[in-house]
């Protein structure tokens, strides 16, 4: 790490009073006549290889939250630091080192990735973006390396995503996300679309990659089952804002804001 | 005799060179008001056997069905178009995963659920009344307006409501849900899942649940059939199944379910290899 690092118990990423409002146009002219209050200050810190979950329905603003850290929602306000860096004020070339190391993972295993790419082109695509004087044979190695990672075969680098189960989709886009060796990664909604078994392995890759390479999540789900296992802090959206901020064990044991009681009550006993 | 019974059920795919073997001899009954869910991971043959009890699968030689299905002791896989058109609908509807795509974004909920009532149910002279009473059966306000509503103009949990109004209009005496709060949110799913037992309770129909998942059968289906590639592996009462899973894939699909407050460090997977030997040694 080339910046000064601050102590290493300082939480990798800060996010303070965060506003991410869209504007709603309206009547013949288009102007602006309300706006959609996505993210509505919103406070958190995300420690250090540890995995915060990010919980709330659809439209709380999870994706939204996820998008503004590596500057794909428009920012109205509040300060996002990761390593003690501000990026709220970066320009978009100041902000290409951090893209690097912050990666995310969509829900999507189906749509995330390009059908008219190999497996081999998919994930050394950040690469090329990102070391492009490495050679053509290092890169493939590394592929090779990476999938072997993940639970999957070198030889799958030839194939093409049609190819592969919806569980073993999701490995590519770990894969790939984990190409560039970044230091946190944004997992939006990347178990939610998978069978309970298959679910069960990605998550569990996901703490072995985390044990191993000392990564930071921040992990969106609206099952707050999955959240409440992976995760050691969670955070309950409801409406763009953060209506509760907890360690996993609490969330479950006291849990404060009816919302989070009203998620519990949801969740299916077995 | 059971309303409906499905026994020896073999379902198989042919595409040039290729053959899918989808459903591998598949045997259950379902009485008259009861419960059945078919648990099963993606894959295993649920919807398509779903799919075959009206015979909404595919036609020869792309797709072969065989074995035997009833109901009301008529052989379903024996019937002629126009008794498969009465079947399909009037006695037996279904609700499927993805409402957004099982509506017609062109017309209005009220018209679509109109159509189904006026094939079915010719006798209903007021059909708008008729709608508008399906549509607050199912938990909608404001019905009376409502039912001019465009499907985009309402949310997944509202337009899941409709699909469930559309299949109720009708009085069938089966509803098939395939998976039908998969595409929900948590809240959204208990909400469907409540709303479909009180209706199950209100009207003495029976239903089949297809799901993946086994956190919402318990409270919901009286019997459970677990399928595994093809196959019921194990069925019985939903209590018995739940609390004393005897086939080693029912006890793997059910360990490996994320529990609240369980802290448990890793979670459980399934070893497909050792529930291929204990398939074997079965047979
Ligand atoms: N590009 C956009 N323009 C306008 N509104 C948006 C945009 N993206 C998201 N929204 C709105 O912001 C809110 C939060 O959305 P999102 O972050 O996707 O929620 P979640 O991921 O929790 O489902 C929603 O009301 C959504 O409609
Ligand atoms: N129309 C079809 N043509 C060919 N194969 C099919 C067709 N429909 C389903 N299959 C195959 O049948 C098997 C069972 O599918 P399905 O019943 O949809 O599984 P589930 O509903 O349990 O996820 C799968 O291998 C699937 O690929
Ligand atoms: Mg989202
Ligand atoms: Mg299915």
């Amino acid at each position: 790490m080339t910046d000064t690092a601050p102590v290493s118990s300082a939480p990798l990423l800060e996010v303070e009073n965060l506003r991410v409002h869209y504007p709603l146009r309206g009547g013949l002219l288009r102007r602006v006549v309300d706006h959609v209050r996505a993210v509505d200050d919103v406070s958190f810190p995300g420690a250090r290889g540890r995995t915060t979950g990010l919980v709330g329905e659809s439209g709380s603003g999870k994706t939204t939250i996820g998008r503004a850290l590596i500057k794909l929602a428009p920012i109205t306000g509040g300060s996002i630091r990761f390593n003690g860096t501000e990026l709220t004020t970066l320009s978009n070339r100041e902000f290409l080192p951090f893209r690097k190391r912050v990666q995310m993972i969509f829900q999507d295993p189906f749509n995330s990735l390009n059908p008219r790419m190999t497996v081999e082109a998919i994930i050394r695509e950040p690469l090329d973006i990102h070391f492009p004087k490495q050679g053509v044979a290092e890169k493939r190695e590394r592929v090779a390396g990476l999938l072997r990672r993940v639970g999957l075969e070198p030889d799958h680098m030839h194939r093409y995503p049609h190819q592969f189960s919806g569980g073993q989709r999701q490995r590519i886009g770990i894969a790939r996300a984990l190409a560039v060796e970044p230091e946190f990664i944004i997992c939006d909604e990347a178990v939610s679309a998978l069978d309970v078994s298959v679910q069960a392995q990605v998550v569990n890759l996901l703490q072995d990659l985390q044990a191993e390479l000392g990564l930071t999540y921040l992990f969106i789900a609206h099952d707050l089952a999955v959240v409440e296992h992976i995760s050691d802090h969670v955070l309950v959206m409801h409406r763009g804002k953060l209506v509760e901020s907890a360690s996993a064990e609490e969330i479950y044991r006291e849990p404060k804001a009816d919302y989070t009681r009203k998620l519990l009550d949801a969740v299916p006993r077995l | 005799m059971p309303l409906l019974s499905v026994e020896d059920l073999r379902i198989s795919f042919h595409q040039r060179d290729q053959t899918v073997e989808a459903v591998k001899g598949v045997s259950f009954a379902l009485e008259a008001g009861r419960t059945l869910a078919i648990v099963g991971e993606s894959g295993s043959g649920k919807s398509v056997t779903a799919l075959s009890l009206t015979r909404l699968l595919p036609e020869p030689p792309n797709c072969r069905v065989t074995g035997a299905i009833r109901y009301q002791g008529r052989d379903v896989l024996g019937l002629d178009r126009r008794s498969l058109q009465a079947l399909r609908g009037k006695e037996i509807a279904y609700v499927f995963q993805e409402p957004s795509s099982s509506l017609n974004p062109v017309f209005t909920v009220g018209a679509q659920i109109a159509e189904a009532v006026r094939l079915h149910l010719p006798e209903i002279k007021d059909v708008e009344a008729h709608v508008i009473r399906a549509l607050e059966q199912v938990g909608i306000a404001d019905a009376a307006r409502r039912h001019t509503s465009y499907p985009h103009e309402l949310s997944g949990g509202m337009q899941q409501r409709v699909m469930i109004a559309m299949a109720l209009a009708c009085r069938p005496k089966i509803l098939v849900a395939d998976e039908p709060t998969t595409a929900l949110d948590v809240t959204i799913q208990k909400q469907i899942i409540d709303l479909l037992r009180d209706l199950k309770t209100s009207t003495g129909m029976s239903v089949i649940l297809i799901t993946h998942n086994f956190g919402i059968v318990r409270g919901f289906a009286d019997d459970v059939a677990v399928m595994y590639r093809g196959l019921i592996v194990e069925s019985g009462p939903t209590e018995e199944i739940l609390s004393r899973p005897k086939h080693p894939y029912t006890q793997a699909l059910i360990a490996c379910i994320p529990r609240l407050g369980a802290r448990q460090r890793r979670l459980a997977t399934i070893d497909h290899a050792a529930i291929a030997r204990a398939l074997e040694t079965k047979i």
